[in-house]
């Protein structure tokens, strides 16, 4: 038996190990072991930190779009009672990094390139003596070089480029294939954007320790995050530690720094004491990320049996200005359905507004949910049942790439998703069922994201006295990793979970996959699990047996013929450190991977005012093997909540004069909040793919996302004949295409 | 936040004496405290008024008397409320979310101040936050804003449901102020912003609410609806309070208030004198609509609300005359 340390991930891991382990954790729906420190309100979260002789750094925003810095009328605050510094360094951030940079975002907070963006940090003794100081504070302005930049990407006179970050998708003839179609779709979508809304804001506290940087923050990312920082800072990344074990959600907000670690830094640097940097919801909100709006145009062409023959996914999205993402709108659309004639193609516009990244599911989120809007559209116009649809024309292979699907549950998601959430029930013409002054209609809709894998470290050290000690600078944004890394690390040794301890978000730690792109999950855990393969074979040569052999089970080794012996002995005294390392490889390329499922919905629609809710919902998903049921269930039903916010209510508005965020709180951004959410059902359709990891795991985090929104318009169009094609659908945009709530229903009917 | 000091009045008089010295109130904090943070208002001297001890509901001859100082929360439960003035309750419940309810007052509640996002960042212009600088939501994102009793210099509505019921139930507010105790009647409560939108209330400086009478019982049909974009914890696009009472199948009295819609919460006579003595019927409800948006005007991304207001009365109506 190879050992894979240190491999590239070319060759899908066949060998299934953990399913050949007897502990019996893996899957199983375990509490997190760190949730009653969340719930008591006993886990501590970066702001939290108690440090000696820490002060408060208020960042101060731009109140203007575009312009430069001129002048700071330090002295205006300075006098103020416990101010103790205006910051404004050349090495302070205009943009936060994306995710995965692992290198300095833009500089020079002095150029001003959008409204909100931070420009100065103040210092004081107290916060709310900083914050008053922060708002007094005068800024003067010039105006900015060169020609202003629109702030709507529907100004005229805007720039749109090709994005650097990918390439259109062309086979065939697409045009051709539309004027053939027995059946065809045409359509424009938009979709609006979106915050990350993480619970908690973003915050550092920052500490030097001579010419080491020590940093409690909330980030996503950690061993990209030290690199980040120390490019800003001018220093190498082995003085820069960071400290995030408990991340109050990043939903991508954190993958790359934001503006107060650097702030709170080049701060504590000048001052030579530790500062504090917390933002506010506001601020967060108009200078993190920002999920790019979309328009997206659709054209599906059908022969006359309901087969795809060409598909079109074309999509305008934005950020500022030489900024390298670009939504990736059409990423599941390349292997999701047939149609070799096809056009898919993203387009970016240079705007001025905060800078777009990863928010939830980039690409899928919004880009399934118009898809399968559409797929809709289509199968209303063949006449045949949008399940039927989708099931036809699931290809044996990708389309133009030709890569074969390492695994794919679709059919199984849609038929067993379809038969628990009682789809036969379905009326096929809207306006049919009323109940009261509600119209009530079902929808369905495909689910799927693409499997990364990202390069991960994990140290695994089984104990003298027979315990296991996992260590990674992995982060737990609130999603059970350390739950599962627990688990497999469990499983693997044969410990039960008692006798496990998982230690995550400190870069002392080796570095791990971090929180992103639901890679997390495979990408650490395959590490936690080459770790304990190393671990079980020095434990085999110990027992005087083949590691093939070695059963481990409750802190018991046997194995051969060899007898029965607790670990304990088997050590003798030593631990056992071992560190397990993952990278993509080719599987990644040879394989289309990703994790499917199916949303289904039933929405209720107000006869007179078309308020949309959502009466109940059902999700079921395939994405290789789960290491934790619970854990697994959880981000699906929160995958499918922020589903129904895409839906029905989140949207930023900015305000097109200036460029300005209006709606940058809780209050008027509205989230889904408990009485939007019904009862949701989830359904796990256990898998093994060994091409996605060695785990057998694909990634699940974004996936109950990717769709769920398609799901509920098709289901509003269902209950009441109004297809909107603007998400989010609000009640303004479904009141006037609605039918005379007296002319039908009984209930209502005078 | 502007450093303040904060005093808390042991009575009405000791918040009253504060308040002749320039201390603005506090109550619940639920708003004020939001606009302090944001450097909205700048307040240097608070006065609590928690713990004054108006903060029971007593009755008042055939009323009832809510103290100024009653939460939220406590005053949707009360049992003669919820028996008497169901609207009131029902208007409670379906504002804001149980923690903020349990924080807010009656008197508060009142006068909290418009959710335009305008008003509430100091970067815009705004004429109800710094006189003449303009009104940046006239021409910019006004989808939350009024289509009735606007003016060149606001389009601000007044976002509370609480005081939508009391419209509806004529209740009259009590005050006490530099000039002595005052009654006035809901309906003359909020001022139209007119040329000077920086007052929301008629309340003088100095001036403090004691109390929120309601009359007699209707011993109508009562319903608060509140049209909004999510469930719940959201402010009202468009809320209709009503109360009606059918005679022999037609509308023997009724009264109904508009939240979200004006700059004030709305009532119009002409429209419940449309619907006295009348059966019930879509085309009724159609008419009323008419009369009560026949000077509504959008601003663009708020004109839906004209068409949303008819189609909510018309649900309210059509529920309430059900019997
Ligand atoms: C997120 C959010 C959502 C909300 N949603 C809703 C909603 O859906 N519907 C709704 O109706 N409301 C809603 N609210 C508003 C909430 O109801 C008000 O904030 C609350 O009622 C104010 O009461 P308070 O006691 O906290 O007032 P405070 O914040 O203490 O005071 C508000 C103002 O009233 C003055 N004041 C207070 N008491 C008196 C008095 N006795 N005499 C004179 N002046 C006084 C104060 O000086 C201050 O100017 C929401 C608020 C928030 C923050
Ligand atoms: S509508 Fe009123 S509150 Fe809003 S910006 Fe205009 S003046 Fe200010």
């Amino acid at each position: 038996m190879h050992l894979p340390l240190s491999d590239m991930y070319n060759q899908p891991d066949e060998r299934n190990l953990l399913d050949q382990m007897r502990q019996g954790v893996i899957g199983q729906p375990l509490d997190r072991p760190e949730g009653p420190l969340k719930v008591s309100g006993t886990a501590t979260y970066a702001a939290e930190w108690r440090i000696d002789g820490c002060v408060e750094g208020v960042l101060v925003l731009a109140g203007i779009a575009q312009g430069q810095v001129s002048k700071i009328d330090r002295d205006a605050v300075l006098s103020r009672e416990g101010v103790i510094a205006v910051i404004a360094d050349p090495a302070m951030t205009r943009r936060p990094a994306q995710g995965m940079a692992a290198k300095a975002p833009q500089q020079d907070a002095a150029k001003v390139e959008y409204f909100g963006q931070p420009v100065a940090l103040v210092v004081a003794q107290t916060f709310e003596q900083a914050r008053d100081a922060a708002l007094a504070l005068p800024i003067h302005y010039t105006d900015a070089d060169g020609d202003p930049v629109p702030f709507d990407p529907a100004a005229p006179g805007v720039k749109v480029e090709a994005p650097s970050s990918s390439k259109p998708v062309e086979g065939g003839d697409l045009d051709q294939a539309m004027q053939n179609a027995a059946f065809s779709v045409d359509v424009e979508y938009e979709t609006p954007g979106h915050a990350s809304a993480a619970m908690e804001p973003h915050a550092t506290i920052a500490q030097w320790q001579g010419d080491s940087l020590i940093l409690h923050g909330s980030y996503q990312m950690l061993s990209y995050n030290v690199k980040e920082i120390a490019d800003c800072l001018g220093l190498s990344a082995d003085k820069v530690r960071i400290i995030a074990p408990y991340v109050g959600g990043g939903f991508g907000s954190k993958l790359g720094i934001t503006h107060e670690a650097v702030a709170a830094a080049l701060a504590a640097r000048e001052l030579g004491r530790p500062v504090r940097v917390v933002m506010s919801r506001q601020q967060v909100f108009q200078t993190v990320m920002r999920r790019s709006e979309t328009r997206q145009r659709v054209r599906l062409a059908a022969d006359p049996a309901g087969r795809l023959i060409g598909l079109g996914h074309e999509a305008l999205v934005s950020n500022l200005p030489g900024e390298k993402f670009a939504e990736p709108v059409t990423q599941a659309t390349e292997f999701l359905y047939g149609g070799e004639n096809r056009l898919l193609k993203v387009e970016v516009a240079r705007i001025s507004r905060l800078t777009a990244g990863s928010v939830r599911a980039p690409g899928e989120a919004v880009g399934m949910q118009v898809l399968e809007a559409a797929m809709d559209e289509l199968a209303e116009k063949i006449g045949i049942d949008p399940i039927e649809l989708r099931k036809r024309n699931l290809p044996s292979a990708v389309p133009v790439a030709g890569t074969p699907y390492s695994s794919r549950m679709l059919t199984q998601a849609l038929e067993q998703g379809a038969e628990a959430f009682g789809w036969s029930a379905r009326q096929d013409r809207p306006c049919q069922t009323r109940d009261g002054d509600w119209w009530i209609g079902m929808g369905v809709a495909s689910a799927a994201r693409v499997n990364m894998m990202v390069p991960a470290k994990a140290r695994v050290t089984l104990k003298a006295d027979g315990s296991a000690v996992v260590e990674s600078d992995q982060t737990d944004i609130g999603t059970g990793s350390y739950a599962i890394l627990g688990q497999i690390a469990g499983e693997m040794l044969g410990l039960p979970m008692a006798r496990v301890d998982v230690k995550l978000g400190d870069t002392v730690h080796p570095a791990g996959a971090g929180s992103g792109g639901s890679f997390g999950a495979i990408s650490t855990g395959s590490a936690v699990m080459y770790a304990c393969e190393a671990i079980r074979a020095k434990l085999a040569k110990a027992l005087g047996c083949d590691a093939d052999a070695l059963v481990l089970k409750d802190g018991m080794a046997s194995g051969g013929n060899a007898p029965a012996r607790p670990l304990r002995d088997l050590l003798n005294g030593e631990d056992i450190a071992e560190t397990g390392t993952i990278k993509p490889g080719k599987t990644a390329k040879s394989f289309s991977q990703a994790s499917y499922g199916a949303f289904f919905a039933e929405v209720a629609v107000h006869a007179f005012t078309g308020e949309v809710r959502v009466r109940r919902m059902t999700g079921a998903f395939g994405f290789g093997r789960v290491l934790n049921a619970k854990t697994a269930r959880s981000q699906c039903l929160g995958g499918m909540v922020w589903g129904i916010g895409s839906a029905l209510t989140e949207e930023l508005a900015f305000d097109t004069r200036d460029g300005h965020l209006v709606n940058h709180d809780l209050a008027e951004y509205h989230v889904p909040v408990h009485a939007d959410v019904p009862a949701i059902e989830v359904i796990l359709l256990e898998e093994r793919d060994a091409a996605a990891s060695p785990l057998q795991a694909k990634g699940v985090g974004e996936l109950g996302i990717c769709g769920a929104a398609g799901a509920i318009a098709n289901a509003v169009y269902n209950a009441c004949g109004v297809r909107v094609r603007s998400f989010p659908l609000t009640l303004d945009k479904i009141l006037p295409a609605l039918p005379d709530p007296f002319a039908s229903g009984a209930d209502t009917a005078l | 936040m502007k450093p303040f000091t904060l005093d808390h009045a042991a009575n009405a008089a000791a918040a009253l004496s504060a308040m002749g010295q320039g201390a603005t109130a506090i109550a619940g904090g639920t708003n004020l405290v939001d606009l302090m943070k944001l450097q909205v208002a700048t307040p240097e001297r608070l006065v609590s008024i928690r713990r004054t001890g108006l903060d029971s509901i007593v009755p008042d001859g055939t009323g009832l008397r809510i103290g100024a100082l009653v939460t939220n929360a406590d005053c949707a439960a009360d049992m003669r409320v919820r028996q008497d003035w169901p609207l009131l309750a029902q208007a409670i419940l379906a504002g804001a979310s149980p923690q903020l309810r349990n924080r807010a007052t009656t008197g508060g509640n009142l006068c909290q101040r418009t959710r335009c996002g305008y008003f509430y960042d100091t970067t815009q212009a705004c004429n109800k936050r710094a006189p003449g600088s303009g009104c940046a939501a006239r021409d910019g994102f006004n989808r939350i804003h009024a289509v009735l009793g606007t003016s060149d210099a606001c389009i601000a509505t007044y976002p509370g449901d609480m005081a939508v019921a009391l419209l509806a139930l004529d209740a009259v507010v009590l005050t006490e102020g530099p000039f002595g105790p005052r009654q006035i009647p809901l309906a003359m409560f909020h001022r139209e912003p007119g040329d000077d939108p920086t007052r929301d209330n008629v309340l003088q400086p100095g001036e403090l609410i004691t109390a929120v009478r309601l009359p007699a019982p209707t011993g109508g049909t009562q319903v608060y609806r509140k049209v909004r974009d999510r469930a719940s914890y959201a402010f009202a696009l468009v809320s209709v309070a009503a109360d009606v009472t059918m005679e022999e199948g037609r509308i023997a009295r009724c009264a109904l208030a508009f939240g979200s819609l004006g700059t004030v919460p709305w009532r119009d006579s002409a429209v419940e004198a449309a619907l006295v003595v009348e059966k019930p019927s879509p085309a009724l409800f159609d008419q009323a609509a008419e009369i009560l948006l026949r000077q509504a005007r959008g601003f663009g991304a708020n004109d839906f609300k004209i068409p949303l207001a008819a189609r909510a009365l018309a649900a309210t109506l059509a529920q309430a005359t059900k019997g």
